[in-house]
């Protein structure tokens, strides 16, 4: 009679064990192809149609709370910020209208070289909505998406510098990752001495250098912008403040922590830029040279 | 007769769809834009394994993983990172069902405590795996706070099961 157990009473299918294997797969798969992969984005945009009303309707205290505190701000304090935003109006239009005349002489020497003219980028004003709650990442949401123009990739600047950049779009909302994000990176220049160098996140609210030589020439307050290299970011944009420079002498690069420029972690509203159309493609391939004298120079990939 | 836990009270069945309507609130719970504040319990950790523990039979892995899928969704995080973790919550409170609802809901919260803290374990160590920053030890404090709201949620997810207590000399029990 071995192997013959009575029929059971209750149907619960399978065996939790063989449930729990069966999810935990599962999920692990997910995770992989998410994290490692990122092939599930059509599968995130499916899923999330269904959570954004919840999302929104959840999203509405937090709205309340911003809102009250906009009501109850006191008129002391909004005349002080009339005043300052009267100063720099005023600031702005001696700004702007120097830089109608240099936008004009730039177009005329441009002209005159036959350089291609600058891509004039559209924008998009958009409001950052809340922060995601993800504790892993610096990631918040703006209030406009696909609907409004925006795509994966844009760069996103406020007024004093850049943010971060644009890594999911949804129908109605997008999610901005911040330049403190442990995954960002931007290739970026300083102004001082024209060094070229790739600014990363560093998790804690600042930003780090990386790969510079120990000697390199950075000094703490040296001004950082983009370079402009990846095709994504306008050259020229302010991005951070080099803080202190750690020199080791154990270490081949120095340790440069930098403060970000743009207010990245508190502001309201923020200006999504368009994608570069003319971004010039990529140089050949150099080819191998130094064939015949015995030590073999590799040729440089990307 | 054995009594099955320490409650004298012999409750109603429990109805499926208010099993979902409170696994759905506290995912709108979950949704809500807290930041990165600290001490914010995981709602839907908390109702699903109440539910877990109350039900075994009814609710367990499969609901696990949907609405851990919908909570990666809504709060931006690694998709199947929650439902990794709350697949293992569910099992492991569907197996401490029979031993937990032996004990008063203030020991019953001290069980869940390990749960819910491991369930943020396991999500740490996942993401930490993949390559994201530490957090900050401030976030395992919302399952302490979690374990806390157990024992409100013992009383206000049972109420509908509670029937009036009617004396009557000649019943039995």
């Amino acid at each position: 009679m071995v192997g013959h157990s009575p029929p059971p009473f209750f149907k619960r299918g399978p065996a939790p064990l063989a449930k729990l294997v069966f999810f935990v797969l599962v999920s692990l798969g997910l995770l992989v192809s998410d994290l490692n992969l990122r092939y599930l984005e059509a599968f995130r945009q499916g899923l999330s149609v269904l959570a954004y009303p919840m999302q929104m309707a959840a999203a509405t205290p937090a709205d309340f709370v911003r809102n009250a505190s906009d009501y109850f701000a006191s008129l002391v304090r909004l005349q002080i910020e009339n005043k300052e935003l009267k100063r720099q109006q005023l600031q702005g239009a001696e700004r702007l209208l120097r830089l109608d005349q240099i936008e004009q002489e730039n177009r005329h020497l441009r002209e005159l070289l036959e350089v291609r003219e600058r891509q004039k980028v559209n924008t998009v004003v958009a409001e950052i909505m809340y922060t995601a709650k993800d504790p892993f990442s610096r990631k918040v949401i703006l209030d406009k998406g696909t609907q409004a123009g925006i795509e994966a990739g844009q760069a996103v600047v406020d007024n004093v510098g850049v943010v971060g950049q644009i890594t999911r779009v949804f129908p109605m909302q997008s999610e901005l990752t911040l330049l403190t994000d442990k995954d960002q990176a931007i290739p970026v220049m300083i102004v001082r001495s024209g060094l070229r160098a790739v600014l990363f996140g560093s998790g804690n609210g600042l930003m780090e250098l990386r790969y510079l030589a120990a000697n390199a020439d950075v000094q703490p307050g040296d001004k950082v912008v983009t370079s402009g290299l990846d095709g994504v970011f306008q050259s020229g944009l302010p991005v951070a403040t080099v803080a202190r420079v750690e020199r080791d002498q154990a270490q081949a690069f120095a340790r440069i922590p930098c403060l970000p420029a743009a207010g990245v972690e508190q502001f309201s509203h923020v200006l999504v830029l368009g994608q570069r159309a003319n971004v010039l493609p990529r140089p050949p391939e150099p080819e191998v040279i130094n064939k015949g004298k015995g030590r073999k120079s590799r040729a440089v990939k990307d | 007769m054995q009594p099955t836990n320490r409650s004298s009270r012999i409750l109603l069945p429990v109805k499926m769809w208010f099993v979902y309507t409170t696994l759905f609130i506290a995912l709108f719970l979950n949704y809500i834009p807290t930041g990165h504040l600290p001490a914010v319990p995981d709602f839907v950790a908390l109702v699903l394994a109440f539910w877990c523990v109350r039900e075994p039979l009814k609710i367990g892995i499969g609901a696990g993983f949907v609405f851990g899928l919908l909570t990666d969704i809504g709060v931006g995080a690694a998709l199947g990172q929650h439902a990794f973790a709350y697949v293992l919550l569910a099992y492991a409170s569907n197996e401490l069902a029979r031993r937990v609802l032996w004990f008063t809901p203030v020991e019953q919260a001290l069980h869940v405590l390990p749960l819910l803290f491991l369930t943020q374990v396991v999500m740490v160590v996942v993401r930490l795996l993949a390559g994201a920053e530490f957090p900050g030890w401030w976030m395992f404090f919302g399952s302490f706070v979690g374990a806390a709201l157990w024992i409100p949620l013992h009383y206000v997810l049972l109420l509908p099961q509670y029937q009036p207590v009617e004396r009557d000399e000649n019943r039995p029990i």
